[in-house]
């Protein structure tokens, strides 16, 4: 009897190691299962697509010498002072607080040596960030910590926050755990509480209250700052459209594979549309309205290489904007912590427990002793390297298909 | 005394002409006539001006201000006086929602009533209503005073933090973690303080307010506490 084949013990493909794990977490806890970063399932993304290079009915552009621009104007609708940047890759909002004050510099050394933008986040202005980058992009979000009239004058573009793709529907969190003094002070909240930001503007409600507001701000402004209206990836088609409609300068679009620094995961990997699907509805909003190129639209959510943007453009994007890659790039996540990754339970590129403020990377920290690990100066230099590098790699598509500026790219030069 | 027409000269004139009062300036007293309900009149002004709107305003009337004194004889439409940082505004009607939404500083006196949300997500501010305040005033209120002579509405100060409530009226119901507190000697120098300030010395007396804040049982999360929200 022994010796008859049996069958192999077999995983159900519903309740798989990872469900019932989850469950037993849930069963013990009590507490939905709260992480940083973006949604980790597989989706549709930029891989599914492919480039067409040049052939009998294309001519290609000499890869190293024929040029290929790259720069991007943002905000001409009606700003004063458009921007301008060398690169299309922008610096998604992240905060002082989910980050550490040293990160918030490094991401705008490296930015600023690029030729981007950094935007700040649920937290306020830094000095660390004003004094390091040199185009900067201040969020306007429904918690309003920090807002004031002075860090609007002084920025270079407001970008009014609607929702983010890890999260359309949802406000921020920061747990206890980095709520330092100085977090404390930017956000006006006693130290140490779970700080839930509310996930609706306190003073406006629609598009139509959204168009008085942005001409409220603007008029704060002197019409001289761009202004940027960012949606997660939810009805992108009505979104981009009402956001027009309400007077924006520039649309940003962020799909479900951006990034959080804390919420629960359910809301991450069911919530949103990913980037991929979003894009389209978006571009067509802009041609049926006849504002494409005229509102720029920036898209983010997994970009990690020049492909990706390049991609990006051709569907119809201005500029990308990136997060997760650019802290990875900073050094999060990095296997030269494993051991420490090990300690907490996890291993390196799995890490995203940014909520408790234990990143052995030091980047999603207020941890003094663990934020002092990093050194901006380094990881600015880092993401200078790795936006030069997704440049180039742009720029090395654009050229085999013909172009000579990334804009050039369309849906014409795309596999699909 | 400058006065500007903003039905004839517009928005962007009058509140460039205000942008260039930067510190001290003789033109200290301006008086606005022809509102006719406009948004974002005097937002963002930074100067220790008057500034006196002769009729009733549109949203966001005096968004952001800093030293400034306003004073609108009419009513103020929604967002009147938003994130103050300092100076004062005086609205002789009433004010719609969200008047002083995440003030940071500065006194916000309204001599009629407010409508919802007034003093949402306030981080700072003073406000002194003279009449009754509509739902979900002072939610999520960081900090600052909210004094109120006459009635609240449903949900008074849900998940507030640390600002601190006077009611001398009723209130319909009080939102999650939003409890009454004792009134102490402090409170009521405080509010004797904030009467006189909000011209309502002669009104009513601190002695009969009541004090609501923050009961402090949601500032972390507990389980057992979920449906409290």
């Amino acid at each position: 009897m022994t010796d008859l084949p049996r069958t192999p013990p077999r995983f159900s493909a519903t309740f798989t190691p990872a469900v019932n794990a989850e469950i037993r977490r849930a069963a013990a806890s009590g507490i939905y299962d709260i992480r940083g970063g973006g949604t980790k399932r597989h989706l549709p993304h930029f891989d599914d697509l492919l480039f067409l290079g040049a052939s009998i009915s294309r001519y290609p552009l000499e890869g190293y010498r024929e040029k290929c621009a790259t720069d991007v104007w943002l905000g001409t609708r009606f700003a004063k002072k458009p921007i301008h940047l060398d690169i299309p890759i922008t610096i998604a909002g992240m905060s002082f607080g989910a980050l550490s004050g040293p990160a918030k510099e490094a991401l705008g050394r490296g930015a600023t040596e690029a030729g981007t933008s950094t935007t700040t986040g649920d937290g306020g202005m830094t000095e660390e960030e004003r004094g390091h980058s040199r185009t900067l992009v201040y969020q306007y979000l429904p918690s309003r910590y920090g807002m004031n009239p002075d860090d609007l004058r002084r920025c270079d573009a407001i970008e009014v926050v609607v929702g983010q793709g890890a999260k359309p529907g949802g406000g921020g969190m920061l747990l206890g755990q980095k709520i330092s003094d100085r977090v404390a002070m930017m956000r006006n909240l006693p130290k140490g509480i779970d700080q839930r930001s509310a996930c609706r503007h306190p003073d406006w409600t629609g598009p139509d209250d959204l168009e008085i507001k942005i001409m409220e701000l603007r008029e704060i402004t002197d019409w001289e700052k761009p202004i940027y209206v960012k949606i997660g990836g939810a009805r992108p088609y009505y979104d981009t459209a009402l956001a027009v409609k309400a007077g924006a300068d520039v649309v940003v679009l962020d799909g479900m594979q951006g990034g959080t620094a804390a919420t629960q995961d359910v809301f991450i990997e069911h919530v949103g549309m990913p980037i991929l699907a979003c894009i389209p509805q978006a571009v067509k909003a802009l041609q049926d309205l006849g504002m494409h190129r005229k509102v720029q639209l920036i898209v983010s959510g997994g970009i990690r290489s020049g492909a990706d943007v390049a991609k990006a453009m051709a569907l119809g994007a201005d500029a990308v904007a990136i997060g997760t890659a650019a802290l990875i790039a900073l050094g999060d996540n990095d296997p030269v912590w494993e051991e420490e990754y090990q300690k907490l339970g996890t291993t390196a590129d799995a890490y995203d427990d940014w909520h408790e403020g234990r990143d052995p990377a030091g980047i999603t920290t207020q941890d003094p002793e663990l934020y002092k690990r990093f050194d901006p100066v380094l990881g600015g230099r880092r993401l200078k390297n790795y936006l030069k590098v997704m440049t180039l790699e742009a720029q090395t598509i654009a050229r085999a298909c013909g172009k000579n500026h990334l804009h050039n790219l369309d849906p014409r030069t795309l596999c699909r | 005394m400058q006065t500007f027409d903003l039905g004839k000269e517009g928005l962007r004139a009058l509140n460039s002409s205000l942008h260039a009062l930067k510190g001290q300036t003789n033109m200290t007293a301006w008086e606005v006539i022809n509102p006719k309900g406009a948004h974002a009149i005097a937002a963002g002004v930074d100067a220790p001006v008057d500034i006196t709107v002769r009729g009733s305003t549109g949203y966001y009337c005096a968004g952001m201000n800093k030293q400034a004194t306003i004073r609108i004889k009419g009513s103020a439409g929604p967002g009147v006086a938003e994130n103050m940082m300092s100076g004062t505004v005086i609205i002789d009607g009433n004010a719609s929602q969200y008047a002083g939404a995440t003030g940071r500083g500065g006194l916000l006196v309204i001599k009629g009533n407010a409508s919802s949300r007034c003093g949402v997500s306030m981080k700072g501010i003073d406000i002194v209503v003279h009449g009754s305040i509509g739902h979900m005033s002072a939610f999520m209120a960081q900090s600052g005073n909210l004094v109120v002579l006459g009635d609240a509405g449903d949900a008074l100060g849900d998940s507030l933090y640390e600002a601190r409530l006077f009611v001398r009226g009723s209130v319909k119901s009080l939102g999650a973690d939003c409890i009454q507190k004792e009134m102490r000697p402090e409170h009521l120098a405080l509010l004797a303080d904030l009467l006189k300030r909000g011209e309502a010395a002669d009104k009513a007396r601190p002695e009969e307010f009541k004090r609501y804040g923050s009961a402090r049982k949601l500032y972390n999360f507990n389980i057992d506490n979920a449906s409290s929200y």
